[in-house]
């Protein structure tokens, strides 16, 4: 079970770089405009 | 690019500059990943542009850089996109913060309810003793600061219900977040067996998603709304001496002199200093012809000058003008709509006295039978945390985004609340004539020859009356004639030169025939009529015969034009209603019982259409009126009007459907929570399941 104190933190920490992605993309305006990201994709330049 | 260099830039004029804070602009006719492209690149040719994206969800273009407005503009339409300048200040710039809070709040509790998860599924799998103890403190470390952040809309909300005394669906939402978390850490802290941080949590992270929903299908339907404030003009021409300044309307004080060009809408209350004029004023009592006035006349706020620039006097600014009063009469008239009590408030008095009252006897009866508090509490909890509060916070508003997201998409922007449950009870429409039903129409008689109708149409053109700009719309194939020296006769027509006759087109009087309407009369040839009526607007006609409720016109137009037009639309009429009548009018009705839609668009409606049941305004009216409105609808057409009714109708009875199912849920749930049987593996069951259900019946207006 000694293992335990290391597998928390790292799934703890793991879990945090996601919620910290998820911020980024919040404060960065990612979605403010979810149709023209669908819509984006298709263009060439 | 241009604009690597803004110095670089041949600056024509210093005022047209505008600062790098941006320019926006309404472009409605985006659709399309070709269009974002096209104009994206389009945008790389024009002086002083550094920045160009457009956001397509909400059909706007944001321009950074030191560009002139007009060069945007006009290299749009060169592109084939209608656009309109939007003006920053109205349309409060600043990000949707409401959204952005409540969307971090999602993204802390799912973390928080996956990383809780993970442990709970360890303890449920035969964790023990220390292990589980450490477990249970990891959870409560994590759960305890995220209930605390992420759960704080509920707990306002239940707060503020609950300071009025009153009931929403917030408080016992709130009730079984604080106990499933506060009976945890107490059962934590004793090492005991059940911890309920994970319920605690996912009801949170659920329950927020919907809420996030349900708010961002609303700020797209008010942004939109905003959108239409933000495209008219809040300033006037002030005269002082030889000059003239434009100033913001705010800024006007009385005894001002302003000039009101053609085509603009009165800005303030006045005296007419100017000979004569011609005003439009149907935007303030519903008359389709526009009148005459002379010198000294009062002019109101609203109206609209088809004639030559007007100069006046302010009599009233601000609060005092007419408009304004006419604002604080939808003030007083609008107390009823805000007594009205949500579908979902409803089902909270219900619910949570029901809940509570159970879940206070499971803790009597177990202290009764066993005597211990310890356990008596544990049940009484987990009836609180089983009965799904979750499914019953989701069942209206998973219903109502899915159907506000449908009817923005048919150019039926919902701004209020409560919109749709009033709609889908109205018993009764009640329509505004002019502007909101008809539109003006002119017939060209067959007979008139080609170099007539040139004629007609180059007079036509120079002038902002609502009878040439019908002519003009019903002569749009036709070339207009080079007509010399037009001179616009105030009251009575428009006048000109064509190959050295004078050419005249105007009331039948005025051109010496011998009937009344307008005509045309060019040299000494005998005066020609046109046929003037008005038309139903798009979709009118058939709108109204697929309504299943009755409905009326009520117009402040003379008794014969509404008449006639009724009669083409085949539903009764009433003229010659004033303003305050027509909110008597509609109190009537309501006093009968009878719950009215109202759909309106001028000034002498925003009283009724505040104090109907429920209200539509067409994007084409009056700030006024479209803030008096439930729903402002943007499509030109009224064709979709059934299926409005029809989908508010069908949200109403999923909404009615979910609180069933989540009934049905609780009808399994609550004997297994009485019988002291619940466990946290359970109450994470029956919580999830229930709300997918509910979830996945509230598609279901999506497709009828």
């Amino acid at each position: 079970m000694n293992v335990l104190v290391v597998l928390i933190p790292v799934s703890l920490l793991l879990g945090l770089v996601g919620l910290v992605a998820f911020v980024w993309t919040v404060r960065n305006d990612q979605y403010d405009d979810d149709q023209g990201n669908a819509a984006r994709i298709l263009l060439d330049d | 690019m241009t604009a690597a260099c803004p110095a670089c830039v041949a600056i024509p004029d210093m005022d047209e500059i505008v600062p790098s804070t941006g320019l926006q602009f309404s472009v409605p006719t985006i659709h399309c990943a070709a269009c974002i492209g096209k104009i994206e690149r389009g945008m790389r040719d024009v002086m002083g542009v550094s920045t160009a994206r457009v956001n397509l969800s909400l059909k706007r273009l944001t321009v950074t850089g030191l560009a002139n407005p007009e060069h945007i503009k006009a290299k749009l339409t060169d592109l084939g996109f209608e656009a309109h300048p939007l003006d920053i200040e109205a349309l409060n710039t600043a990000r949707d913060n409401v959204g952005r809070k409540l969307l971090m709040r999602v993204a802390v509790a799912g973390f928080a309810m996956m990383n809780v998860m993970l442990l709970s599924v360890a303890v449920w799998s035969g964790a023990t003793d220390a292990t589980r103890d450490l477990f249970h403190l990891i959870s409560a470390a994590i759960a305890l600061p995220v209930v605390a952040y992420s759960a704080q809309p509920f707990f306002q909300n239940a707060w503020a219900a609950l300071r009025v005394r009153r009931l929403n669906m917030d408080v016992p939402i709130s009730l079984a977040i604080l106990l499933a978390v506060g009976m945890s850490l107490f059962e934590t802290l004793k090492g005991g067996d059940h911890a309920y941080f994970d319920a605690g949590l996912s009801l949170t992270f659920f329950l927020l998603i919907g809420r996030y929903m349900d708010h961002r299908t609303r700020s797209a339907a008010h942004s939109a709304a905003k959108e239409l404030t933000a495209l008219e003009v809040y300033t006037a021409q002030r005269i002082k001496g030889n000059n003239t300044q434009t100033v913001a309307v705010s800024d006007l004080g009385v005894g001002d002199v302003i000039s009101v060009p053609t085509g603009a809408r009165v800005p303030v209350d006045g005296l007419l200093l100017s000979g004569h004029a011609v005003i439009d004023r149907s935007f303030l009592t519903g008359e389709s012809a526009a009148v005459d006035v002379r010198q000294n006349a009062q002019l109101q706020a609203g109206e609209v000058n088809v004639g030559a620039v007007l100069r006046l006097r302010t009599t009233a600014v601000g609060e005092d003008t007419s408009l304004r009063r006419m604002a604080q009469l939808v003030e007083t008239a609008e107390n009823s709509r805000n007594s009205y009590t949500a579908l979902a408030d409803k089902a909270a008095q219900i619910y949570a006295p029901a809940v509570h009252l159970l879940a206070f006897l499971a803790f009597i009866g177990w202290m009764i039978f066993t005597g211990d508090v310890r356990h008596a509490l544990s049940v009484a909890v987990s009836v609180l945390i089983i009965t799904c509060p979750c499914a019953l916070g989701l069942a209206v508003p998973a219903v109502s985004t899915a159907a506000i997201s449908r009817l923005f998409s048919m150019g039926y922007l919902v701004k209020h609340a409560t919109a749709l449950e009033r709609l889908a009870e109205t018993t009764r429409v009640v329509f505004d004539k002019t502007g909101t039903l008809s539109r003006p129409l002119i017939t060209i008689p067959e007979t008139m020859t080609a170099d007539a109708r040139a004629v007609v149409k180059a007079l036509a053109q120079s002038s902002n009356h609502p009878s040439s700009k019908a002519l003009e719309t019903a002569l749009s194939d036709t070339r207009a004639a080079s007509v010399r020296d037009i001179t616009e006769i105030a009251g009575q027509g428009m006048r000109g030169i064509w190959r050295g006759h004078t050419v005249r087109l105007g009331r039948g009087a005025w051109l010496g025939a011998d009937f009344d309407e307008l005509g045309v009369r060019i040299g000494a040839k005998t005066a020609e009529p046109f046929e003037t009526a008005e038309a139903a607007r798009k979709g009118a006609v058939e709108a109204l015969q697929q309504l299943t409720i009755p409905s009326e016109i009520i117009t402040g137009d003379a008794e014969k034009p509404a008449q006639a037009f009724a009669e083409l639309l085949g539903i009764p009429v009433t003229a010659n209603v004033r303003a305050d009548e027509k909110l008597g009018w509609l109190q009537d009705l309501s006093d009968r019982s009878d719950y009215v839609l109202m759909v309106g668009d001028g000034l002498n409606d925003t009283a009724a259409l505040a104090a109907a049941h429920a209200s539509m305004a067409p994007a084409t009216a009056l700030d006024a009126s479209r803030s008096a409105s439930d729903i402002v609808i943007l499509s030109d057409s009224f064709a979709d009007l059934p299926l409005v009714l029809k989908i508010s109708k069908l949200s109403r009875h999923l909404s009615k459907q979910n609180f069933g199912i989540a009934a049905l849920y609780n009808c399994i749930a609550i004997p297994i929570a009485l019988a002291g049987l619940a466990t946290p593996l359970a109450a994470a069951l029956a919580m999830s399941a229930s709300s997918i259900t509910v979830l996945l019946n509230s598609q279901r207006v999506r497709y009828a």
